[in-house]
């Protein structure tokens, strides 16, 4: 199940049967990347145009185990609608499928041109102007996201960062491996808490690698399969986390911008008003969530659920996220 | 017992066999989790290299920290130190924990990821 030619089959059928018999598929492609999701590129050729594609699916098409906070590949594709709607810069869904169909669990939206991948963002000449630009542009994105009105969403778990921190906690006491480093952030957490800003829609993974950008800046925001309602901090806070900086930690948004420009422009197009102390908190929450997420990726190796050597190697990336905690909780000492 | 090859000459060998023959033959997803591979030995010979000495420094840091002079593993303190910090008599505010805990967290990373970037404290 899952194969290139079953996929292409499904795709051509689909084709077919909204723009006619004429209708066909080429240069169908599995991209890399999407643990959770398979994702394949395509071209849908119709009546003397090329229409660029994605499809996105779930792992073999629908059942498989996914990640239990995921919210779904329908969800998903309502909320990229209500996004666009809201003046978001997400793709264009055209096609949602629903499990047991042909293709599977999945949906197609357009291909929105750019780069995803983190360390060419970050380091090549084509994006030497993007890069500046890019904290106020994702401060202006996050504003819009969090201003879209909750009354006219799908229906989305509810977790705000008392929440998050007990959900974490447990997990890790789960796995009986003692973490100091970890054990003091959960309890600094717990003794800081600001109190929570009123419930928004939180897209739960904003940070390169999930953000398509141009040679001019942003052009798309994906993956919304962990967006939540919560404290809007959470997403302002999770670009900054170190392990989403890939490399350029001097440069705090991202690995490349400042946090002002972020949280300026945020403010600037409507969102809340953010101190930075309270970012510092959240990117704490962030650092000890990512690395819990971590411990849980090498469970998956250890219950033998996915024993590869990735798998296994990510065990041994915990660490950093141990120093980050450190570098940050550096700094709170006098608070605690 | 013999040691000839080590450990440490047997794992170099099959790091130098994945880098140098398996990987150049390898494309797409093989070559993906080749790499991983051969970065997994890499930490493994590290690890071979320096634990010894870090784990011992570790052991004796704890011993100070939670004045315990018995032969516990590091792993067992460091679960005395974690029921100390969950119970509230140990806190960042306490001489010695966060200094404690960067050593051994450097320690750490200089065995997992000694590229990573937080060991150079980020600004801002």
């Amino acid at each position: 199940m899952g194969s290139s030619d079953q996929i292409e089959k499904a795709l051509v059928a689909w084709a077919q049967s909204c723009f006619g018999a004429d209708a066909g598929v080429s240069s169908l492609k599995r991209l890399s990347g999407g643990a959770s999701q398979e994702t394949w590129a395509f071209d849908l050729i119709r009546a003397g145009s090329v229409d660029k594609l994605i499809l996105r699916r779930a792992p073999g098409g629908g059942s498989a185990a996914r990640n239990s906070e995921a919210i779904g590949l329908a969800t998903e594709a309502r909320l990229l609608g209500a996004a666009g709607a809201a003046g978001v810069p997400v793709p264009r869904v055209v096609h949602v499928s629903p499990a047991g169909s042909a293709l599977g669990e999945a949906f197609i939206m357009e291909r929105v041109e750019g780069e995803t991948i983190a360390r060419k963002i970050l380091r090549d000449q084509v994006f030497e102007t993007a890069r500046p630009a890019l904290a106020a542009q994702c401060g202006k994105a996050l504003a819009g996201i969090h201003a879209m009105p909750v009354d006219t969403l799908p229906a989305l778990p509810v977790s705000r960062g008392r929440d998050q921190i007990e959900k974490y906690e447990t997990i890790f006491r789960g796995f009986d491996l003692p973490r100091p480093v970890f054990e003091l952030a959960f309890r600094w957490l717990k003794d800081n808490a600001p109190e929570p800003l009123p419930a928004v829609l939180v897209h739960g993974d904003f940070r390169l690698g999930n953000l398509i950008v141009g040679p001019d800046g942003l052009n798309s925001v994906l993956d919304w399969e962990l967006a939540h309602l919560g404290d809007p901090r959470e997403d302002l806070a999770w670009l900054c986390v170190n392990s989403w900086r890939f490399g350029q930690s001097e440069r705090r948004v991202g690995g490349f911008g400042y946090l002002e420009d972020l949280l300026g422009a945020y403010a600037a197009a409507g969102g809340a008003t953010v101190k930075t102390q309270d970012i510092d908190w959240w990117e704490i929450l962030g650092s000890l969530k990512w690395g819990v997420m971590c411990m849980i990726m090498y469970s998956s190796f250890k219950t033998n659920a996915d024993p590869s050597v990735e798998r296994a190697a990510i065990g041994r990336r915990v660490s950093e996220t141990e120093i980050d905690l450190i570098n940050l909780l550096e700094g709170k000492s006098g608070h605690a | 017992m013999h040691d000839a090859p080590s450990a440490r000459e047997l794992v170099a060998a099959v790091k130098a066999f994945i880098d140098d023959t398996a990987i150049p033959q390898l494309t797409g997803h093989s070559a993906f989790h080749a790499r991983v591979a051969s970065n997994a030995l890499a930490t493994v010979i590290r690890e071979l290299d320096q634990r010894p000495v870090s784990e011992a420094e570790e052991i004796a840091r704890l011993q100070d920290l939670l004045g315990d002079r018995s032969t516990a593993s590091a792993t067992h303190l460091n679960a005395q130190l974690c029921s100390a910090i969950r119970s509230g008599d140990v806190s960042l505010a306490t001489p010695g924990v966060l200094s404690h805990l960067k050593s051994t967290t450097i320690a750490q990373l200089s065995i997992d990821q000694p590229g990573y970037s937080g060991l150079s404290k980020p600004h801002e």
